[in-house]
């Protein structure tokens, strides 16, 4: 064992170009393999953050059309019961209403949440553009009604409840979603505002529950462990899964793709080293075969080529994170928008480096099984006769 | 004296469509602590002969017995571990290791054999080394020195697991007239101080007239058989 990396060690050191060129080409191979990985992973996170990152992933809803829910905290303890990891889990009473304001004569959709606690789906405080969350008496408007109705902060408004119910209301901010719809059709008010205005005290339409990052795509299978804390006969789950095929199938389109790039990159990364370590067997056939004849047994004859594909693919390895991340830090530093941001969103998991570097080495070690193999099977008297 | 090397009806056959015969039914028995050499033309089956005794080469059919030792049915491996315990090689081509110093070479078969250096074995090997001449080049790469020099690293090289037998491969071959002499003196100093059995395959006259016997090897048959 020792033998056999003292004499791997020794053929590396005997040709240092070559060694530095096959490393190079490992290094590059797990670099660019590195740096697609963050690449797609930091489109795949922004595409997710801003698709359904602020939207409920799992929806607790009554199975009958205009039920409410009167126990709801006793269905969030019993969902949090599960033992379930989520994000967060947010009661909300949702309900048309016809806004009325000089001449603005608008259906919205009130949405009444409890702002006691942190609300963590939406999270209104970060999309506030101006103003503050909304009290008992206020509401929060979309930043339509501020740019195409010229509505100001403290302006009053008049709601008109669909159980012909008329209140008024003073705005308390604006917020901002990027998305026209919901800046024009949503407002946002206290929970216990809208048990007022829609006489519907102690209920809620909805339980929205979100699920940490890693578990977006696992909803349905989350959905049905929920399921089991609820009353199936008055309660449903709606996951975002089923509400969104078409924006799930594209984003289970772009993993395969990006998987499908992943492995090709590394199939080219294994031959290239296969072929470079099949060459290297054929320039260190003789001293292979001299060695035999004095003794070197082949499972140690193997043994120099395995040691030499795992020091290759260590140092391949290494040098593949340095320039993984020298690519990554020198794109998101010099490629940048008018803005200052970067033009590619990169996300550097630590731990898919780590893999894709470990993997580089164990595919170096399964590539060097080839000449590992061809090493064992030379005969030293084809050497020897051959000169 | 007891026979070290004992071949009984050795028969080489190479090719498979087109078969050549190069040994024919070759009986030989080789005394413990002799000096023989063997000549014949190239292409008379000699080198064959000498690849077959030192289990480099399978022989179609017949026996061998090595140091009490019956090579036909070996492994692999076992062949591997016999070469390295019982046989020491010296060939014309030297075929020295680039990538390691004088001194590495002299003991790669002894670390092939025990995996690792002791220092009495490294001072046993700059003994050796000493001994044919080249203690001042052992830290040299092997390509760094002259055809002699290398070729004496060959021969501390096949000492130094003492094996009982070296064979040479025109262990000459390319050497000038006075290197070929102190080879040759070397080797005869070996066999008497070691005891160790040399077998020396050679073109050159003299160093075979110098030998205990000279085994003339002609159309893969043994056509003379002299002992002094």
């Amino acid at each position: 064992m020792k033998l056999a990396v003292k004499i791997a060690l020794r053929f590396l050191r005997s040709n240092p170009g070559q060694t530095v060129l096959i490393v190079l080409g490992i290094g590059i191979g797990v670099s660019v393999q590195i740096f697609i990985g963050s690449l797609i992973e930091g489109l795949q996170k922004s595409l997710i953050d801003k698709t359904i990152g602020n939207s409920p992933h799992i929806i607790v809803e009554t199975i009958e059309e205009g039920e409410e829910i009167d126990y709801y905290q006793e269905v969030i303890d019993s969902i949090q019961a599960q033992n379930v990891d989520t994000k967060a889990i947010v009661p909300v009473s949702d309900h048309p209403a016809f806004i009325q304001y000089e001449d603005i004569n608008k259906s919205l959709l009130i949405r009444g949440f409890d702002f006691n606690e942190k609300e963590e789906i939406y999270q209104f405080d970060e999309k506030l553009v101006e103003g503050s969350l909304p009290q008992k008496g206020e509401i929060l408007l979309g930043i339509t009604y501020k740019d195409k109705y010229d509505l100001k902060l403290d302006d009053e408004i008049t709601l008109l409840s669909s159980n012909q119910k008329m209140e008024t209301y003073t705005v308390s901010g604006f917020f901002d979603f990027k998305v026209a719809s919901v800046n024009e059709s949503w407002g946002v008010m206290d929970l216990k505002s809208t048990w007022d205005l829609f006489d519907t005290k102690g209920k809620v339409t909805g339980i929205e529950i979100q699920l940490p990052e890693q578990d977006v795509f696992l909803a349905d299978v989350k959905a049905d462990e929920f399921a089991k804390a609820i009353d199936q006969n008055e309660l449903q789950l709606v996951n975002w899964k089923v509400q969104n095929e078409q924006l799930l199938s594209g984003l289970e389109g772009q993993s395969i793709s990006s998987l499908m790039i992943q492995v090709f990159v590394l199939i080219s990364v294994v031959l290239g080293i296969a072929s470079v370590l099949a060459i290297t067997v054929m320039q260190k056939s003789r001293q292979i075969g001299i060695l035999k004849a004095m003794g070197l047994k082949n499972i140690q004859s193997s043994l120099v080529f395995l040691f030499e594909g795992l020091f290759l693919g260590v140092l391949g390895g290494i040098a593949g994170v340095l320039l993984g991340l020298g690519l990554a830090y020198s794109f998101t530093k010099f490629a940048l928008n008018a803005d200052g941001t970067p033009v590619i969103a990169l996300y550097i998991n630590p731990n898919f480096i780590l893999i894709s570097a470990l993997i580089a080495v164990f595919s170096c070690v399964i590539a060097s099984l080839i000449p590992a193999r061809k090493s064992s099977k030379l005969n030293p008297i084809d050497i020897i006769r051959n000169n | 004296m007891e026979a070290i090397i004992k071949l009984d009806n050795i028969n080489k056959i190479y090719g498979k469509e087109t078969k050549t015969q190069v040994l024919y039914d070759v009986n030989l028995e080789i005394e413990r602590g002799s000096f023989t050499s063997i000549i014949g033309q190239s292409g008379s089956g000699k080198s064959t002969l000498l690849n077959i005794i030192g289990t480099l080469d399978q022989p179609t059919s017949g026996q061998m017995i090595m140091n009490g030792v019956n090579t036909v049915d070996l492994s692999q491996t076992k062949l591997a571990q016999l070469r390295n315990r019982t046989l020491g090689f010296v060939f014309q081509f030297h075929y020295l290791l680039p990538e390691f110093t004088a001194l590495e070479n002299v003991l790669m078969p002894y670390e092939i054999m025990h995996g690792k250096v002791t220092d009495s074995i490294r001072k046993k090997a700059e003994d050796y080394m000493e001994l044919v001449g080249i203690g001042n080049v052992k830290n040299n790469l092997a390509t760094k020195m002259s055809g002699g020099q290398q070729q004496r690293t060959a021969i501390a090289r096949a000492l130094i697991n003492q094996p009982p037998i070296i064979l040479a491969d025109e262990p000459t071959g390319n050497l000038d007239s006075d290197s070929t002499e102190t080879i040759y003196q070397l080797m005869r100093k070996i066999n008497e101080e070691f005891k160790t059995t040399f077998l020396i395959i050679t073109h050159d006259r003299k160093i075979a007239e110098k030998a205990d016997r000279i085994i003339e090897i002609k159309d893969g048959r043994i056509n003379l058989d002299l002992t002094k």
